[in-house]
């Protein structure tokens, strides 16, 4: 789950990570309200969406006053921002933050994550700060540090400091890094975020560090532990296909393409767009069902399949294990019933129960493709879409 | 044993791995915290691993056990010395699994799982969730970090007459027990396997550090095919960790690494079976 860089601001500085001090407004009354109240000039006006790149995209503006600031705020509050990480449409920017400026003598990164290979959580700071750290890595790897943190013992205060000496912040603040990055860690771990990157933090011209960005990313599995963090979920950014399929326990993804795949388990959900694309087809979404679907799952997942004015063929790959062919069988049938089905249906079922399954399917009066492998199914689907 | 015996879920699956072939012989107990004393499919419910494990001598762990308390059920099978433990929830915070691998850091206990189907040794035993029914005995090692692609592999394996060996579900999770590498040198190592299927997916490293393995240390055969070549980046697909994150993870650089190793690598998922019959030539 992500959240706001003003929401990663709030929990940084309950853990005393020292944050540009600025409001969030969701109108032109609330900015002119409120941004009188931040001190400046400058001050910075910033869009909050969920998307990186927030600044390329005329998402960031730094004014000298507060009639600029108004000026920003009426044309950012409503405009679709686009950038590298939104869809070609943008996203609607429906809350600022106004802050204050602040004096930047230098900029570094600092990022905590899960690293894969070590299993563990790990600490990453360079003195290369603002840009995207991934370029970094690839163009000047020696500019990224990377410590690993013992999961039980937590950070090595000996360690943070020779870290913080490596993203040359000066001696007289290293007490003052070391205490930050200790504070950030702990924002991480005990909110079960997947992800914590301040870029940049900043050393100012008095030689204080500040977020003057934060991006929270947070483990979905852990929110039932997390109220607090849960609460901050902002549905108006995610892909309202997407919050509806998890509302009812599928997990939907929407791609480009034309070809609606419903398939149970996530890798064969995977291998189906892939066996798609294999045979000259586009898929049009990721549609994983789950192990244990019901009639109200698969007819849920034909609507939301359906909503997409782009597909024009489905195919439904199942590898019935657990799940019976013949519960799947039915639910095809009672979905058929209810939703107006328009396009071509490929189905291939396999496993448990499958014979029944196929006679439920063949005495039915819906108009089905049947496929007995994926490659069939797959060269069926493509040749029915196109 | 299977912890969490008195659930829906452990109670259904034990049943059905009671069932397949020597089940019987081989699940011998559970655990249920309150529950001991129990009996379930006629299979004897204990309070706590220690206890089954000292009362029936089991060596071996399949936990069923709801996300929030999985890891405590993982952490009492560790600290009891069981040898090999099989964790099938699926949703189990990162963060409980970093600080459990680093609890097992001088464990002897082998882990499998999270979020995995779990382990089968066709015609012998099943440990998990898998359709007993589609697997045949035969000399195919099956290693993959999906559910039912697996269940597709072992169909096509099955249909072009080759049986398999054993065949492990490793788990779609970022942080984890056993992986691609491990359950490679395994087979590369039992008598009983002739050749590997590896079914990986976008996301992290492991195909690619697994690649590396092969490259130097595999004497059979492998057939391997990677999903997700076409998922956008940044985008999780399904599992926690299939997601192409900053420039890693994505099915090409896999590809690459795995073909470089000597594997033969199929494009279409369809394939499998048929390279793999071909690869051994017979059947």
């Amino acid at each position: 789950m992500k959240i706001h860089e003003y929401q990663g601001k709030e929990i940084l500085g309950r853990y005393g990570v020292s944050v540009p001090l600025g409001v969030v407004c969701r109108s032109i009354e609330e900015v002119n309200l409120l941004a009188p109240t931040v001190m400046g000039p400058p001050w910075v006006v910033k869009a909050q969406i969920h998307a990186g790149g927030r600044g390329k995209g005329g998402g960031v503006k730094v004014v000298s006053s507060l009639e600029d600031v108004h000026q920003a705020a009426e044309e950012m509050l409503g405009m679709m921002l686009v950038t590298h990480q939104t869809t070609p449409d943008g996203q609607q920017v429906r809350r600022l933050l106004i802050e204050e400026g602040v004096a930047i003598h230098s900029e570094m990164y600092f990022g905590v994550v899960i690293d894969r290979v070590s299993q563990r959580v790990v600490i990453i700071g360079s003195a290369q700060g603002g840009m995207d750290i991934e370029s970094v890595a690839a163009s000047t790897p020696e500019h990224i540090h990377r410590l690993s943190v013992d999961p039980v013992a937590g950070v090595d205060e000996a360690a943070l400091a020779l870290l913080a000496e490596q993203m040359g912040i000066p001696s007289d603040s290293q007490r003052e890094a070391v205490g930050l990055f200790s504070s950030v860690y702990q924002a991480f771990w005990e909110t079960d975020a997947s992800l914590v990157e301040i870029n940049p933090l900043i050393l100012t011209e008095d030689q204080r560090l500040v977020a003057l960005d934060a991006k929270f990313n947070f483990d979905d599995s852990a929110l039932f532990r997390q109220p607090d963090i849960a609460a901050l979920r902002d549905f108006d950014e995610e892909n309202q296909d997407e919050v509806d399929a998890s509302a009812h326990g599928l997990n939907y993804i929407a791609l480009d393409g034309s070809i609606g795949c419903l398939v149970n388990g996530a890798g064969l959900a995977m291998a189906t767009m892939d066996i798609i694309k294999f045979y000259g087809g586009e898929p049009a979404n990721f549609l994983d069902v789950g192990g244990g679907a019901t009639t109200e799952q698969v007819t849920e997942a034909f609507k939301l399949m359906l909503r997409n004015e782009s597909l024009r063929a489905i195919l439904v790959n199942i590898f019935g294990g657990i799940m019976r062919c013949d519960v799947v069988a039915e639910g095809l049938v009672s979905a058929a019933q209810e939703v107006n089905l328009d396009v071509p249906l490929v189905v291939r079922l396999e496993g448990t129960n499958v014979e029944r399954g196929r006679e439920i399917l063949a005495e039915s009066n819906i108009e089905i493709i049947p496929a007995a492998t994926m490659a069939e199914a797959a060269e069926k689907v493509v040749a029915a879409a196109s | 044993m299977t912890q969490g015996i008195t659930g829906r879920t452990g109670q259904f699956h034990t049943a059905n791995c009671l069932a397949y072939a020597f089940g019987r012989d081989c699940f011998v107990a559970g655990v249920t915290p309150g529950r001991g004393g129990e009996f379930i499919e006629d299979v004897p419910v204990f309070e706590t691993v220690v206890e089954a494990r000292d009362q029936t001598g089991c060596d071996v762990s399949v936990i069923y056990v709801p996300p929030p308390f999985a890891a405590a059920a993982m952490i009492e099978a560790i600290d009891a010395e069981i040898g090999l433990v099989i964790c099938i929830t699926e949703g189990v915070p990162v963060k409980d699994m970093i600080q459990i691998r680093h609890r097992m850091t001088d464990s002897t206990t082998v882990l499998i799982g999270p979020n995995c189907p779990g382990v089968i040794t066709p015609e012998e035993v099943k440990i998990g969730i898998m359709p007993g029914y589609i697997h045949r005995s035969g000399p195919v090692g099956v290693v993959s970090r999906s559910g039912t692609l697996t269940y597709e592999v072992v169909g096509q394996l099955s249909s072009v007459g080759l049986g398999q060996s054993t065949c492990v579900g490793i788990g779609g999770d970022p942080v984890n027990g056993m992986k691609h590498l491990d359950i490679m040198a395994l087979f590369n190592a039992d008598p009983a396997t002739e050749a590997v299927v590896m079914c990986g997916e976008i996301g992290g490293t492991d195909e690619e550090a697994c690649a590396a393995w092969i490259k130097t240390h595999m004497t059979k055969p492998v057939v391997a095919f990677i999903a997700g070549a076409t998922a956008p980046p940044g985008k999780r697909m399904g599992h926690a960790g299939a997601i192409i994150a900053g420039g890693t993870g994505s099915a090409e650089d896999k590809i690459k690494a795995l073909e470089d190793a000597g594997v033969a690598v199929v494009r279409s998922p369809a394939e499998i079976g048929t390279r793999m019959r071909d690869l051994l030539g017979h059947a």
